[in-house]
């Protein structure tokens, strides 16, 4: 399970990155959503300051954008959990019982739906169908699909990334997810 | 033993990736590089449930197909078959000798358009190349574009993205409008939850679509093309931008096609997740880089579309076709199909199938002839056969009763479905049809653009009685008030999603009534799905007292000391079901409707 891929913005110049996107895609009529899909590509998610950058440099308003980004559901404004963690709600995965294993999933990390765990580890989210409706229940992790999931199955999977995440930073706080994985 | 002319395949389609194929791949891989054989990379061939699938064809051409193949049994079916000449038995889903329980779901199909699904590389153009591709194309450039269209028409082939336009006519118009530049788009939007036939074609066989659009743009007059492609689809949009550059390379895109004179380009655009944006007039304004607003019509899209220029919109399955009528001829199309509705069409069979994944069949077969019946494509206990829901939110529920009902655009239409792109989805006792009106349009609400009232606030509406109908709070006037708003919401609305968004609803009222009644006047849920209306209860008696279900309960609502029988407080049980799952002596039951007089 890879995380998902963020810059940080510490080590490079987000306005450069921003001017570099602007200019490999205005050449293109409409090109609007393809720039701000790399932004997000490129940070994790689109901050309002990038808007602004992006507007100086189009002369798209920057309300105009803020409506873009706030129609479609792919963006987001807010900076996500280091593992995303999509169930999948189509109706396939719905009648094999997707709202348990949202449940249980927001349950084991503490995140509602499109929201980010207090430790910054988990983002949850709810996503229209996926496209694997025949290995109903589906959920990915980052870039990894999961077939056939039940609500046991995701618990682990939270516990164990939780786990790995801790193995590697060396947490020994006092956890209260004790209970075993199955 | 090298250079044993053994070929073998792995499917590596996204849903056999989630079923671990690609783990399956990368064991094969090293085992019979040392037999000297190079395992081709395919894609979907639609036997989804069966993932993950390797081919292995034998000197003599024949094929085995194998199912659900862990790495483990990787070894096994090299050893005993590539080097020992015997089939695995025990793994095969299909055979040569067509001696398996599998074997009915690829026999009764009649695979043209997923013809090469599965069978060749969908990185490679020579793979496609292959197997007769980019003949089509050769053929329509020594066409005039109107004898395209003509073969087109003569093919009876319409629109796959649900509505069921004739695309022929979609041609004409767009040719018939004057313009410096017109365009094609690729509608690859595919929105419908439950429906996954455009994206196994665009991931396995990206050429063919590359292929159909190439072709319109040459009858319509187009010299660019867009794809619009949902951002879900990750490697279906990887295979394409993969398919564009080899196509170019090899002159098949791009200036002076095959020296025809004739130019076409395409270029790929993301969806960011907007259900609306598979209305054609609200994907134009996403590719122009707007909100995904529908707009009204007329003019349409053949006048005015992209950037304001004539544009023809084609769904991914119809442009899909276009390669086969023209290579194989109108005739071995139209032959194919019913009077109004010609040729194939391909289904995404899902829910509570035990087969699930994609099949191809004529049109105009019953619903009943494809869940079970003669063709019996999803192996299914018809015993427990309720309803099959078809197009999606958009469409309607077809009651078993009505089993017999030909699945082609008009039969279905004049029941309240609609073919949709082609999601089947099967449900059976254990769904509650109350539950499914209620996440159809939960989902119809959340997608509403909002730009007219009927269906931004009248699908809210309609959300929040079924809501009160599931959570037991429901009045009897409530399933009137449903139908009422309903009809409003699909009179008022300018686009397909308000105007389709009622359907789940009204077809479930119309044939599920009494489900609902129960919901109403019971305050039961007969399929003990709605969590308002269910109890979880342990059978004292069954209960050996073992703490499993104590130990799984997130909420600790089950208490018990031990050797004495459990018991679940129902004010702390959120019904996560996680206890019934555990429990290996079955103690633990759902009932639902009021309590047994036994407990007052």
């Amino acid at each position: 399970m890879k995380n998902t891929e963020k810059t940080n913005l510490a080590e490079r110049n987000p306005v450069e990155d921003i001017d570099q996107i602007v200019r490999r895609h205005n050449v293109n009529r409409g090109a609007t959503i393809p720039i701000l899909q790399d932004i997000q590509n490129t940070f994790g998610y689109v901050a309002t300051e990038a808007l602004t950058r992006v507007s100086d440099l189009t002369g798209i308003s920057e309300s105009e954008l803020y409506s873009i980004v706030t129609f479609y559901s792919q963006f987001r404004l807010q900076p996500s959990g280091k593992n995303i963690i999509r169930v999948c709600h189509g109706t396939a995965c719905h009648l094999a019982g997707a709202d348990k294993i949202t449940e249980s999933v927001m349950h084991e990390t503490g995140a509602k739906a499109g929201e980010t765990s207090e430790d910054g580890l988990f983002t949850v989210e709810k996503v229209a169908c996926l496209g694997c409706c025949s290995l109903a229940p589906v959920v990915t992790v980052n870039d990894e699909t999961l077939a056939r999931v039940t609500p046991d199955k995701a618990r682990a999977l939270v516990i164990e990334s939780r786990d790995a995440e801790k193995e590697k930073t060396g947490c020994k706080g006092e956890c209260q997810h004790g209970k075993p994985a199955v | 033993m090298g250079n044993l002319p053994y070929k073998v395949r792995v499917g590596l389609g996204t849903c056999g990736i989630a079923a671990g194929a690609q783990k399956t791949y990368n064991a094969i891989v090293p085992l019979l590089e040392a037999q000297g054989i190079t395992p081709e990379k395919v894609g979907c061939m639609g036997m989804c449930y069966n993932e993950p699938l390797v081919e292995v064809i034998a000197p003599d051409g024949q094929s085995y197909v194998y199912g659900s193949v862990t790495p483990d049994e990787v070894e096994t079916i090299i050893e005993q078959h590539i080097v020992g000449g015997t089939a695995v038995q025990d793994l095969l889903v299909l055979s040569p000798v067509g001696d398996t329980d599998d074997q009915p779901f690829m026999a009764k199909q009649h695979r043209m358009l997923l013809e090469h699904l599965g069978k060749i590389n969908p990185e490679s153009i020579d793979s496609y190349l292959e197997v007769g591709g980019y003949d089509a194309t050769k053929k329509a450039l020594s066409m005039t574009p109107e004898e395209v269209i003509a073969e087109v028409e003569q093919s009876g082939l319409r629109g796959r993205g649900g509505a069921g336009f004739p695309t022929h006519l979609k041609w004409k118009f767009t040719r018939q409008y004057e313009g410096e530049q017109k365009h094609i788009v690729c509608n690859a939007d595919e929105g419908d939850p439950g429906a996954f036939m455009d994206r196994s074609v665009l991931e396995s066989n990206p050429h063919g679509v590359l292929e159909g659009m190439l072709i319109a743009g040459y009858a319509i007059g187009a010299t660019e093309g867009y794809i619009y492609c949902r951002a879900e689809y990750p490697l279906a949009i990887r295979n394409l931008h993969l398919a564009i550059a080899q196509a170019t390379e090899r002159g098949f895109m791009g200036k002076n096609i095959l020296d025809s004179g004739f130019d076409f380009s395409i270029q790929i655009r993301e969806g960011a997740g907007a259900f609306v944006c598979g209305e054609e007039t609200a994907l134009l304004m996403s590719i122009e880089g707007k909100r995904g607003m529908p707009r009204f019509r007329p003019p349409f899209p053949a006048e005015k579309g992209l950037f304001d220029r004539p544009t023809c919109i084609n769904n991914v399955e119809t442009l899909a076709n276009i390669p086969c009528i023209i290579s194989k001829g109108s005739a071995a199309y139209n032959t194919l199909g019913t009077e109004t509705s010609k040729g194939t069409k391909v289904f995404a069979l899902a829910g509570k199938v035990n087969r699930g994944g994609l099949v191809e069949v004529p049109m105009g077969l019953t619903v009943n002839e494809i869940v079970f019946g003669d063709l019996d494509l999803c192996q299914y206990d018809h015993k427990l056969f309720k309803a099959v829901q078809t197009g999606g939110p958009s469409g309607g529920c077809i009651p078993a009763a009505l089993g017999d009902t030909p699945v082609d655009y008009d039969s279905l239409k004049a029941i309240g479905a609609i073919m949709g792109s082609g999601g089947m989805l099967i449900m059976d006792d254990e769904t509650c049809m109350v539950d499914v009106a209620r996440f159809f349009l939960s989902f119809t609400c959340e997608e509403s653009c909002g730009k007219c009232t009927f269906c931004r606030t009248g699908t809210k509406k309609m959300l929040e009685i079924l809501e009160r109908i599931t959570e037991g709070k429901g009045k009897e006037s409530d399933i009137d008030l449903l139908e009422e708003l309903g009809k409003k919401v699909i009179a008022g609305s300018l686009c397909g999603l308000g105007q389709t968004a009622p359907n789940p609803v009204l077809t479930t009222i119309k044939y599920f009534r009494d489900e609902y009644m129960a919901h109403v006047t019971d305050k039961c849920c007969p399929a003990k799905q709605c969590k308002a209306l269910i109890r979880y209860e342990i059978l004292p008696e069954a209960c050996v007292a073992c703490g499993l279900c104590k130990k799984q309960c997130p909420v600790n609502a089950i208490s018990g000391e031990r050797k004495t029988p459990h018991v679940i407080d129902p004010e702390a049980c959120i019904r996560c079901g996680l206890c019934v799952n555990s429990c290996k002596f079955n103690s633990i039951v759902v009932t639902t409707g009021a309590p047994e007089p036994a407990l007052q």
